[in-house]
């Protein structure tokens, strides 16, 4: 979804004191939905943290702006289970959607991010996912400045670092807000005394650990000719990884699911299909009739999640679908690093080690 | 949007049903358009769910599906009779490319319910035999009783030149016992550039087939291959059959083994 066109005559920034900021939130949600990281009361890591996700909120005061939040904003457009159809008797009948615009306040890393699941939903196969179709088409980005990068970041490493798919960018103090609109609606919102600015968001240019990409051609090689899968470098993880999901379900680019049919009483005429979150981690994932099942040991799911975030997608959209948002790393419980995995692949084919 | 939303299905009569063996049934369902042999359809029983099943047979106004009772849907599909319906959409996948094997020896090899996906195949050239230079049918099943489709391998053997062997014989059995690859040496290659394989069956039985074919020097680039996988959407979207940068349910079911080869899980 390319809106650069018909952002490039518009184009007005402005400071507001964060009263000023409310009141616009205030107006805007008179036209918007809108998602944005919030906090949530103890769902975290280790289950006495908190958890920052995305949801509908009703103040900016909600907003958490100075940390990375632990999901990603997918769930405005792939939520974590979704009715598809509810099934009366022989009629299915399609899941209403609401009708509004919904405005999410994302990062870089998560709006390349919504980018990657449009290949999916968009253009993998030769018709759009009409679920997802509908609610991409009412959302609208507001940027989210990323004022350095936070642990386990890669974004620039993995060249989703910046982005112009967006109506409005803002970068959040505790005194004021400079926001930069480019969109017809917001504008119009914004009150004529609002005190102009010099404002134009700035992106990350330089990770913490910059992770060095695998070179295309060697790792198509090393696939073809069996090495990579076979090298006992993913041992470790088979050892280590739990299959516990996580680092697919905070991904911002993990796109899977499961349909299901939902019925207490399959004989009353009345149930639901629906779709759920699926990960390659998970056990199950790829069990088939007759109880065969591929990639039983955990480091074949970590080398076949590693190929498809690094190589297999790019092979197939021309981009690479981790975002290096680092969230699989912040919340690996066995502390596994997928950074450091796609690092040591890298290094594997310069040695040449794995041949 | 109502009208085209690519997960809604339609319904499909049931017109006959036929009892293959203990677990398989043939459906016979009443529709319209003609899909491809070799591709598949998502079938539905509403508020169970939905399962790929293959294409066993296609003709004007009907097409047959051959399902083996396994799980949730599958079982409720086999409480259904004649005048119920199965919900169906598709058909996806790519199909098998029959012009490829026009004029040339074709040989299939079907282990177990892997018949089904390819007598559509069968069916479709012992009609038009005049369109093959020659036609051989390798069958394997576990037991006799396992085997699929008797009263059409009779008939195919006016046509084509069919072996069929068993794991594990039961006391009326006479014909050839033992796996599927034993009988691939038996098999009569005219000029191996001019033949055509296919290979369709349970993943290790396709593995060992194919590497049988090659022990017998027929290129990768004239085998194909039809790979299962789990599936749920059908359409490339839910991600679970991807295999490298391929979707099974998009890029196959059919795959040359030139490019299958190298698709390892
Ligand atoms: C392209 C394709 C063509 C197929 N053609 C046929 C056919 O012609 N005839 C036939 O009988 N079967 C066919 N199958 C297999 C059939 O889809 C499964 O047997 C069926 O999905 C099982 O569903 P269930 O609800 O009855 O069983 P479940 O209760 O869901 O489970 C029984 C077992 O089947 C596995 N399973 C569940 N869903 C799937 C799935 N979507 N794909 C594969 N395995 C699954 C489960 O993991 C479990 O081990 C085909 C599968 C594919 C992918
Ligand atoms: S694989 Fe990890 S770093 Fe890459 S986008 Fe997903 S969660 Fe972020
Ligand atoms: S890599 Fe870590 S987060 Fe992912 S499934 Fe394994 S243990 Fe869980
Ligand atoms: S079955 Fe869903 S992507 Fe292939």
């Amino acid at each position: 979804m390319n809106r650069q066109d018909e952002y490039s005559d518009l184009n007005a920034s402005f400071r507001f004191s964060v009263l000023e900021f409310n009141a616009l939130f205030t107006s805007l949600l008179e036209h918007f939905e809108i998602w944005a990281p919030q906090r949530y009361a103890a769902r975290g890591r280790f289950s006495d943290a908190d958890s920052i996700g995305y949801g509908p909120i009703h103040s900016p005061n909600e907003i958490v702006f100075d940390e990375k939040s632990h999901f990603s904003s997918k769930e405005a457009v792939f939520p974590v289970s979704e009715t598809m159809f509810d099934l009366l008797g022989d009629e299915f009948v399609q899941a209403e959607d609401a009708q509004r615009d919904i405005l999410v306040f994302a990062r870089p890393c998560d709006i390349n991010g919504i980018e990657r699941l449009d290949d999916i939903f968009l253009r993998n196969g030769s018709v759009p996912d009409p679920y997802y179709q509908r609610r991409r088409e009412r959302i609208r980005f507001v940027l989210m400045e990323c004022a350095a990068s936070f642990e386990n970041c890669f974004c620039v490493s993995m060249s989703a670092n910046r982005t112009d798919n967006y109506i409005a960018a803002i970068r959040w103090n505790s005194e004021h807000v400079l926001m930069r609109i480019r969109d017809k609606t917001l504008l119009s919102l914004v009150p004529d005394n609002a005190s102009p600015a010099e404002f134009i968001p700035e992106f990350v240019e330089e990770d913490r650990e910059p992770i060095g990409l695998p070179n295309g051609e060697k790792l198509e090689a090393a696939i073809r000719d069996g090495s990579l899968f076979e090298h006992d470098m993913w041992e470790e993880y088979t050892a280590r990884c739990i299959a516990c999901g996580r680092c697919n379900t905070h991904c911002p680019t993990c796109s899977c699911f499961s349909m299901l049919d939902i019925a207490p009483e399959p004989e009353s005429g009345f149930g639901r299909r629906r779709r759920v979150w699926a990960g390659c981690h998970i056990d199950g994932f790829t069990n088939m009739a007759g109880g065969h099942a591929f990639r039983k040991d955990n480091g074949s799911r970590m080398r076949f999640k590693t190929m498809h975030k690094i190589h297999d997608f790019n092979a197939r959209f021309g981009r690479h679908m981790c975002v290096g948002c680092g969230r699989c790393d912040d919340h690996c419980p066995e502390y596994i690093r997928f950074a450091h995995c796609i690092g040591k692949v890298t290094r594997l084919l310069e040695s040449g080690d794995h041949e | 949007m109502n009208n085209n939303n690519l997960y809604r299905p339609i319904r499909a009569e049931i017109l006959e049903i036929r009892q293959e063996t203990a677990s398989d049934r043939t459906f016979v369902l009443a529709w319209n358009s003609r899909p491809l042999p070799g591709q598949f359809f998502e079938v539905s029983v509403p508020r169970l769910g939905e399962a790929p099943v293959s294409i066993s047979a296609i003709e004007d106004d009907r097409i047959e599906m051959t399902i083996r009772k396994v799980g949730r849907v599958t079982d409720g599909i086999f409480t259904l009779g004649p005048g119920d319906a199965l919900f169906l959409r598709g058909p996806y996948g790519n199909g098998f490319p029959l012009n490829r094997f026009e004029n040339k020896h074709l040989v299939i090899a079907a282990g177990g319910t892997g018949l089904a996906p390819v007598r559509p195949v069968i069916r479709h050239f012992t009609a038009r035999r005049d369109q093959l230079a020659g036609l051989d049918v390798l069958l394997g099943f576990k037991t006799p009783d396992d085997i699929l489709f008797r009263d059409d391998i009779e008939k195919w053997k006016c046509d084509a030149s069919i072996r069929v062997t068993v794991d594990k014989p039961a006391d009326a059995w006479s014909g050839a016992v033992g796996v599927i690859t034993t009988l691939v040496p038996e098999v009569d290659f005219r000029d191996i550039n001019e033949t055509e394989v296919i290979v369709v069956g349970p993943p290790l039985m396709m593995k060992f087939t194919v590497m049988a074919f090659l022990d017998r020097a027929i290129p990768p680039e004239h085998i194909w291959v039809s790979y299962e996988r789990r599936m749920s959407c059908g359409v490339g979207k839910c991600g679970h059959c991807k295999i490298h940068d391929r979707y099974v349910c998009l890029d196959g079911p059919v795959f040359n083994y030139a490019e299958a080869r190298w698709l390892q899980d």
